[in-house]
């Protein structure tokens, strides 16, 4: 078998065993993206010079006995392009910062370098995380390695693409409202957006500071473990950081549900959704009940107010963070200025495309004077009873399951006309980042299109290892699927 | 709700954009379109309920007063567009 | 002409005298290269996240236990939206929703009547960056090192109404602030800093007349004349019939006159909402009483204690307690020397002219107390003689000298051989006889000239008591 066909998990055995060099890794790695990514348009940096640099460097400490402790160590991961990596282009995929390399690391890129990782590129994204498609990116839309014609979903569909297509073997994404999660199910992968504050946002370049959380996009449960368990952790530099209070999240690997209570929302199952969506996941359901879990469809309110609770306040702090492009300090400016408005006026307009122009146009008509209260303050209660809801409904259920996507991958090129229909897809996702909770997406059929379907499921704040245990569980049941494009090599 | 060519220009303002005609009479369509959506919001009775900015009840997250930063000009000017005299040049600004 | 009324209110800012920045672990040192006490967060680089520093928290509500305020016990921060150059974020962390203190009042006295000046509310915020004009090019430089220095901002309520008033509660306000240590206040480097917001009305009126603010005052004596040039050009509008424009205008001392400021070009619609990075501060009562418990004696209660403790004038105490500085100086001094009334009048006669001679503050005396309590007890020893001890103070006050290392390196110590003086006054009292005549035809003062003589001899390295009583004796030999 190709090592590029291998999970993290194995490559870094292989590694460890010495049957594979980090630098064999780098570079079986860097071929595939040379033969794949000019379809798919996965990455936007690729860092050869610095990877094959950096394996050597990898190599000597695991030679040495130094990374013993870490599963990971040596194996190559590609970062989403709005985290920063000290003096790597970071340009969230926007013209505005398509020149910007940040003198410093996010702190999870500290992190993963201190458990061996090798930095191997720098993936697409939708403009400064701003869509469900990757079609907003300024270099161009990345590909669903399944179908070409079909968008990877986003904002993280070049991380999700990337694996899916083994140009990647894990990935990091951003997840505001479902960036990591419905990626991942319309590319076949798994994907895990953590509980709010359990892993630092310093260094991801924000798009709604309350909402965004950075995760690990693999092709299994195992690989999504490991890495969550090298990046989760306290930091001091994050004011909204979460210290928990156990962080081995690889020993909920272990495939027993019997017991676990499991509900579905019946609000989820309703008109919007396919109807093979359906199907395969109300099977998957069914699966863990015959494995011992208790299933059950209950009734969560709430459900409709999500979208506009959260497009009013991802918006408002998007229209916020987003203020500080303005050509001064970093970044595009403008060639053509005659005074300080002309530079932020032509700056911001050239540099930003029309899906971010418009939501800092919503985020500062909801918080202008006038209409704060009516919508800004409205959406913060909804906010509230969003929460509360989720709250009732984990006194009563272990994990909430439900589609993470009404569809399977878009057609590409008919999304952005109408931005409205766009984000009515983000029904089951977005809620979980209003209640900060955690909630993973794993591959669980393919449809008559040939193209992968996702479930989702939902955790109480910091039940990670119940959310692991439980998507571990259902996956053993099912055979991982690899896109056409990865196959004819075995 | 009606979404007006001064809401328009009253947001671009705001958000420091320069649009051309045509964005502003799409944005006009998808503004109203988009904040008619959000306000089904309104269908939703939430008297009594408390705003909720931070979704964990956290506070008092504070760092101690000392100086751990040494002078680091070169990096922050590093991205600069334009650079004089160790700061970053912009047009002249009136006061 | 009728008679007007003016109504004064005063948005005060005044930079905390914490070690580091309000949310990162910069230097709040003045001064320095541009950009060089500087870090990718008060930068407003992407993906960097604030850090609340507590100190500017306890700062705050010291400021506010002091100024009689109610503590707001959960506050929160909330960012103040607008662009700008010297606004990395293109946003301030402030506070509007929740401000830490709010309905404090400041009591003040003007010719004899006393007053009670309201303080709507005080909040914390960060300092923003310096801009600075380039001559040569025409263009504008941005200076971080002041971006995310913490702030308190001090809002009055509209009770004054003169120049007076308005300085009496300035002067008010830097007193309590650098007692408490919270800030040093100065407004010429910009740690203290004042808008006015001005407005006139008919005498008898129950209506506020249209107001003003006035920026750019850099000192005490800016802010009252810009008081009275505002007031007298806002009557004059109305004399003449026409109404006061509400509008920010920037006063020009050298001119002595205001200018409109060309208004921001978009609506000032700020958009203030809760910054979602910083979770609230949450004051316990505990933690209240701590700040309570640990405020420095403030000036009315020191003043008392020393015209008790040390049997001063409320006179001389108050002039010993309007500066924390040199209270603390006079205390220590005190303690050293056992001589409360001469370190007094050293504070209060020589150190305050050296003060005004050189434009200083009292909050900058560089002396030690130790240093003082010395000058002191080499004076009353008789090592040295009062005319030396003023100059060697002035030494002690520039440079803070040991005065005796001083005096010994100098060589300024009184001459202790009244044998040799003798031998001096003799020689001169012989070199002077129409001096010595006049003294015998009943000229007592004629003896002043031989005294000065005497000390001109001997260098000054006499007492000129003692030189006074030895002539006395060998005229009247």
């Amino acid at each position: 078998m190709e090592i590029t066909a291998l999970t993290a998990l194995e490559l870094g055995k292989k590694i460890k065993a010495g049957e594979v060099t980090v630098e064999e890794a780098v570079k079986a790695q860097l071929e595939k993206i040379k033969e794949r990514d000019s379809v798919h348009n996965c990455y936007v940096t690729v860092m050869e010079e610095e990877a094959l640099k950096r394996a050597k460097e990898v190599q000597k400490q695991i030679d040495a006995g130094e990374l013993d402790d870490s599963p990971l160590a040596g194996v190559p991961v590609a970062i989403k392009d709005n985290i920063c990596t000290k003096g790597v282009l970071t340009t969230c995929s926007s013209k505005i910062l398509n020149n910007f390399k940040p003198p410093y690391d996010a702190t999870v890129i500290e992190k993963l370098e201190a458990a061996g990782a090798v930095i191997i590129g720098k993936v697409n994204m939708d403009e400064f995380a701003m869509g469900s498609t990757t079609e907003t990116s300024y270099f161009g839309p990345t590909k669903n390695p399944w179908n070409t014609e079909r968008v990877p979903g986003g904002s993280s569909g070049g991380a999700a693409a990337a694996v899916a297509a083994e140009e990647a073997w894990y990935a990091l994404g951003s997840d505001t409202g479902g960036s990591i999660r419905q990626p991942s199910s319309f590319c076949g992968v798994t994907g895990l957006k953590p509980t709010y504050g359990s892993v630092s946002r310093y260094g991801l370049i924000a798009y709604a500071s309350s909402l965004d959380q950075i995760g690990p996009i693999a092709r299994n449960v195992s690989d999504c473990a490991a890495v969550f368990e090298a990046i989760a952790g306290y930091d001091a530099k994050d004011s909204t950081s979460v210290k928990m209070e156990d962080y081995h999240f690889t020993e909920a690997l272990v495939d027993d549900v019997k017991g676990l209570r499991i509900g579905i929302p019946k609000g989820y199952l309703g008109e919007g959704l396919d109807p093979e969506v359906k199907e395969a996941v109300l099977a998957a359901a069914k699966t863990l009940e015959e494995k011992g879990a208790i299933v059950e469809m209950f009734d969560m309110d709430m459900v409709d107010y999500a979208i506009p609770a959260y497009y009013v306040i991802a918006s408002a702090e998007a229209s916020s963070n987003l203020s500080r492009f303005d050509g001064v300090k970093y970044g595009y400016r403008t060639p053509d200025f005659e005074d300080l408005q002309d530079v932020y006026k032509k700056t911001r307009d050239e540099g930003f495309g029309m899906e971010v122009k418009r939501r800092m146009m919503i985020g500062a008509f909801v918080l202008s004077s006038g209409y704060y209260d009516a919508y800004y303050i409205k959406a913060l209660q909804v906010k509230a009873l969003i929460k509360k809801g989720f709250d009732e409904a984990f006194a009563k259920y272990d994990i909430i399951l439900g589609p993470t996507a009404p569809t399977t991958a878009l057609k590409m090129g008919e999304n952005l006309s109408d931005p409205l229909k766009m984000y009515l897809g983000d029904i089951y996702t977005v809620s979980v980042n209003l209640a900060g909770l955690p909630g993973i997406s794993l591959p669980c059929g393919i449809d008559s299109d040939g193209l992968p379907i996702g479930v989702q499921m939902i955790g109480q704040a910091f039940s990670e290892k119940t959310l692991i245990r439980a998507a571990y569980s259902l996956e053993q049941t099912r055979s991982y699927e690899r896109p056409a494009c990865v196959k004819g090599e075995n | 709700m009606a979404i007006t060519d001064e809401t328009i220009e009253y947001v671009a303002a705001l958000a420091k954009l320069d649009l051309t005609d045509e964005e502003k009479e799409r944005a006009k369509k998808d503004l109203g379109n988009i904040i008619g959506y959000v306000d089904t919001m309104n269908q939703l009775d939430t008297t009594g309920i408390e705003p909720m900015s931070h979704v964990f009840a956290y506070h008092n997250v504070f760092r101690e007063d000392v100086v751990t930063n040494g002078p680091d000009r070169d990096n922050i000017l590093a991205n600069a567009p334009e650079e004089k005299d160790g700061g970053f040049k912009v047009p002249r600004t009136v006061e | 002409m009728r008679e007007y009324e003016t109504v004064i209110g005063l948005e005060v800012h005044c930079e905390l005298a914490t070690k580091t920045k309000i949310f990162c672990g910069c230097t709040t040192e003045f001064g320095g290269e541009p950009n060089t006490h500087v870090c990718p967060v008060c930068a407003g680089m992407p993906g960097t996240l604030p850090v609340l520093n507590k100190q500017v928290v306890e700062y705050a509500l010291s400021a506010g236990v002091a100024l009689n305020c109610d503590i707001t016990q959960y506050c929160k921060f909330d960012r103040k939206n607008y662009f700008y150059p010297d606004l990395p974020k293109a946003y301030q962390i402030s506070q509007l929703y929740l401000p830490i203190c709010r309905n404090g009042h400041v009591d003040i006295e003007v010719d004899g009547v006393k007053k009670s000046i309201g303080i709507h509310e005080i909040h914390m915020e960060e300092d923003a960056g310096k801009l600075i004009h380039d001559e040569w090019e025409d263009c504008t430089i941005v200076d971080y090192n002041r971006c995310g220095v913490p702030l308190i901002e001090i809002v009055s309520e509209p009770d004054m109404c003169s120049a007076d008033e308005v300085i009496a509660y300035l002067e008010k306000l830097r007193m309590i602030l650098q007692y408490l240590g919270v800030s040093d206040c100065k407004m010429q480097e910009g740690s203290l800093r004042a808008d006015i917001n001005l407005s006139v009305r008919e005498k008898g009126s129950d209506k506020l007349g249209t107001r003003t603010e006035m920026k750019n005052m850099n000192s005490f004596k800016a802010i009252a004349r810009a008081i009275e040039g505002e007031m007298n050009r806002q009557i004059e509008l109305l004399e003449e019939g026409k109404s006061v424009t509400q509008e920010t205008r920037r006063w020009d001392d050298n001119k002595c006159a205001s200018y409109a400021m060309r208004s921001k070009e978009d609506a000032q619609d700020y958009r203030y909402f809760p910054d979602p990075d910083l979770p609230p501060v949450s004051i316990s009562d505990a933690w209240l009483e701590r700040v309570k418990a640990a405020q420095p004696e403030m000036r009315d209660a020191k003043c008392a204690r020393y015209v008790k403790e040390y049997s001063l004038t409320e006179h001389d105490a108050a002039i010993l307690t309007e500066s924390r500085k040199m209270a603390d100086i006079f205390e220590a001094a005190a303690a050293i020397c056992k001589k409360p009334k001469e370190v007094s009048n050293w504070l209060i006669v020589d150190t305050m002219r050296l003060l005004k001679v050189h434009e200083m503050d009292a909050a900058d005396l560089k002396f030690s107390p130790e240093h003082l309590a010395k000058l002191i007890e080499l004076l009353d020893a008789g090592t040295i003689n009062r005319p030396t001890a003023r100059d060697v103070f002035e030494k002690v006050f520039a440079e803070n000298v040991d005065p005796e290392a001083y005096v010994e390196a100098n060589g300024l110590k009184i001459e202790a051989d009244d044998g040799a003086l003798k031998g001096v006054i003799e020689g001169i009292v012989a070199a002077n006889p129409q001096s010595v005549a006049d003294y015998h035809a009943g000229k007592k003062k004629a003896i002043g000239f031989l005294v000065g003589q005497t000390m001109k001899a001997m260098k000054g390295k006499a007492d000129p008591g003692t030189v006074n009583k030895l002539l006395a004796e060998i005229l009247n030999q």
